[in-house]
């Protein structure tokens, strides 16, 4: 068995105590959520974690609302359970981002607020919010403020969050009427992180032109690749093949995937040339009013 | 300031009911639950795997969820109820979904068994007629080496109908 180095365990009650806890303890200690990230970390015995502040039972933070304007995701609420709420059923990209993630074991376990947390460059979430512009609810023990998921992570495994801040939820902005979007990535297997993934939200005119759009590459450099340029691409488009062909070509050729054991760099920009155009056409069907499913590819 | 690399934790009581009966134990915060049910209550049908929260040979149930023991404390079980595979079978014998690996092969070496069986357990609790993507969705977080998969997903398919049909 691979075991963590010891560490304190503590158990508040409410989110004023965690905040007071890990300010108090300081910035060896960690919080704990649903662990599906941390735990293998901590049995690599990366880091030097001292104190982990169980925050997994604290009451009110796992709510899901779908509201007029807006989609509230609590921090602690599961993938599994957001993949079966009120939002993933409005936000297909909701769904297609919950329900691919890992397996069903580690999505009854994850939490959203978890998986931006760590700022892992293979997570899901944060690139599939920045497709919706997504706002990341923070509480400190100097009070809340509010960042844009694209500022949130600044590197790999870093994030704007201060020693005592914890993420209590994110907020999605509903988008207008002909609007779709869809997040896909390509795995080896289920419980394996993502060899790349793409995500794009489009929204389309009564012509069916595309008139705002937001693309995202994942799991292939420190955070998650977004280009202005490709968006851009987009816009004035009727989104054929080669539409999303020469967009996809402004966001992939200058990334430079690392090479590691899920493929070379060639290989990585391959897939991602591949998922563009997948990803874009299932946007492009959902935003004409096509309900279909999508998910995460593995053999 | 920071806290001090701890060298030695006090152990931290907790209580889990495991197959429907209650255990109260002092444990360390790092034991992790695979090993608290193999270890302290020599519950060793739960098997540990890759221990990277891969494999899903350490799956068990958790208030309902299935989930990999090794990748959960212990003492994050603290209150909850845990079913493991020794749960399965009654006095009146094996459980259906036992049965049907049995009888359609849903095994070789057996190493993934346990998971396998708790995973599609609370499948069937959920979708008592899944389709044949309902199962491999379910089971894509455990693996198994020897069967390829496709007598796993026939006994899934006959537990199911004998669930239904009991």
């Amino acid at each position: 068995m691979m075991y963590p180095a010891p560490f304190r365990y503590h158990r508040p009650e409410n989110l004023n105590a965690a905040l007071q806890l890990l300010q108090r303890l300081g910035e060896d200690a960690k919080p704990l959520a649903g662990g599906q990230t941390l735990i293998p970390m901590l049995k690599m015995r990366v880091g030097d974690v001292t104190d982990l502040v169980d925050i997994g039972r604290l009451p009110d933070l796992d709510e899901i609302q779908l509201g007029e304007s807006e989609a509230r995701i609590g921090a602690l609420a599961t993938h599994a359970r957001i993949a079966a709420s009120s939002v993933a059923q409005r936000l297909p990209s909701v769904r297609d981002c919950a329900g691919g993630i890992a397996d069903a074991q580690v999505r009854a376990r994850g939490t959203i607020g978890g998986s931006i947390s760590t700022g892992d460059p293979s997570t899901d979430w944060a690139p599939m919010l920045h497709t919706m512009a997504a706002i990341v609810e923070i509480q400190g023990p100097g009070g809340k403020r509010e960042v844009a998921i694209d500022d949130f992570i600044t590197d790999a495994y870093t994030t704007v969050l201060q020693t005592g801040e914890l993420v209590t939820g994110v907020r999605i902005p509903l988008p207008p009427a002909r609007s779709g979007g869809a997040y896909i990535g390509y795995k080896r297997s289920a419980p394996a992180y993502p060899t790349a993934a793409v995500g794009i939200q489009l929204t389309l005119d009564e012509n069916d032109v595309c008139i705002a759009a937001r693309c995202v590459l994942s799991a292939v450099a420190s955070r998650p690749v977004t280009s202005a340029a490709a968006d851009a691409a987009l816009v004035g488009t009727r989104l054929t093949e080669e539409d999303l062909r020469a967009a996809g070509e402004l966001i992939i050729a200058d990334t430079n995937p690392p090479a590691d054991v899920r493929g070379s760099a060639d290989y990585k920009r391959s897939v991602l040339r591949g998922l563009f155009l997948q990803v874009g056409a299932k946007a492009l069907q959902r935003a004409k009013g096509e309900n279909i499913e999508g998910e995460h590819n593995y053999v | 300031m920071s806290e001090t690399k701890p060298e030695f934790v006090e152990a931290v009581d907790i209580e889990i009911t495991v197959n429907g009966k209650s255990y109260q134990r002092s444990v360390e915060p790092r034991m992790l639950l695979v090993e608290f049910l193999r270890e302290e209550l020599r519950l060793t049908g739960t098997h540990i795997g890759c221990d990277t929260s891969y494999c899903g040979a350490c799956t068990i149930r958790l208030d309902g969820d299935a989930v990999k023991s090794c990748t959960l404390f212990a003492v994050q079980a603290d209150g909850a109820k845990v079913a493991t595979v020794e749960g399965l079978a009654t006095e009146a014998g094996l459980h259906p979904l036992q049965k049907a690996f049995s009888e359609h092969h849903g095994l070789q070496c057996g190493y993934c068994t346990p998971g396998m069986l708790m995973s599609a357990s609370a499948l069937l609790d959920e979708i008592p007629n899944p389709s044949d993507k309902d199962i491999k969705k379910r089971i894509a977080g455990n693996v198994c080496r020897c069967t390829g998969y496709q007598n796993i997903i026939k006994s899934v398919h006959a537990a199911a109908n004998e669930l239904r049909e009991a």
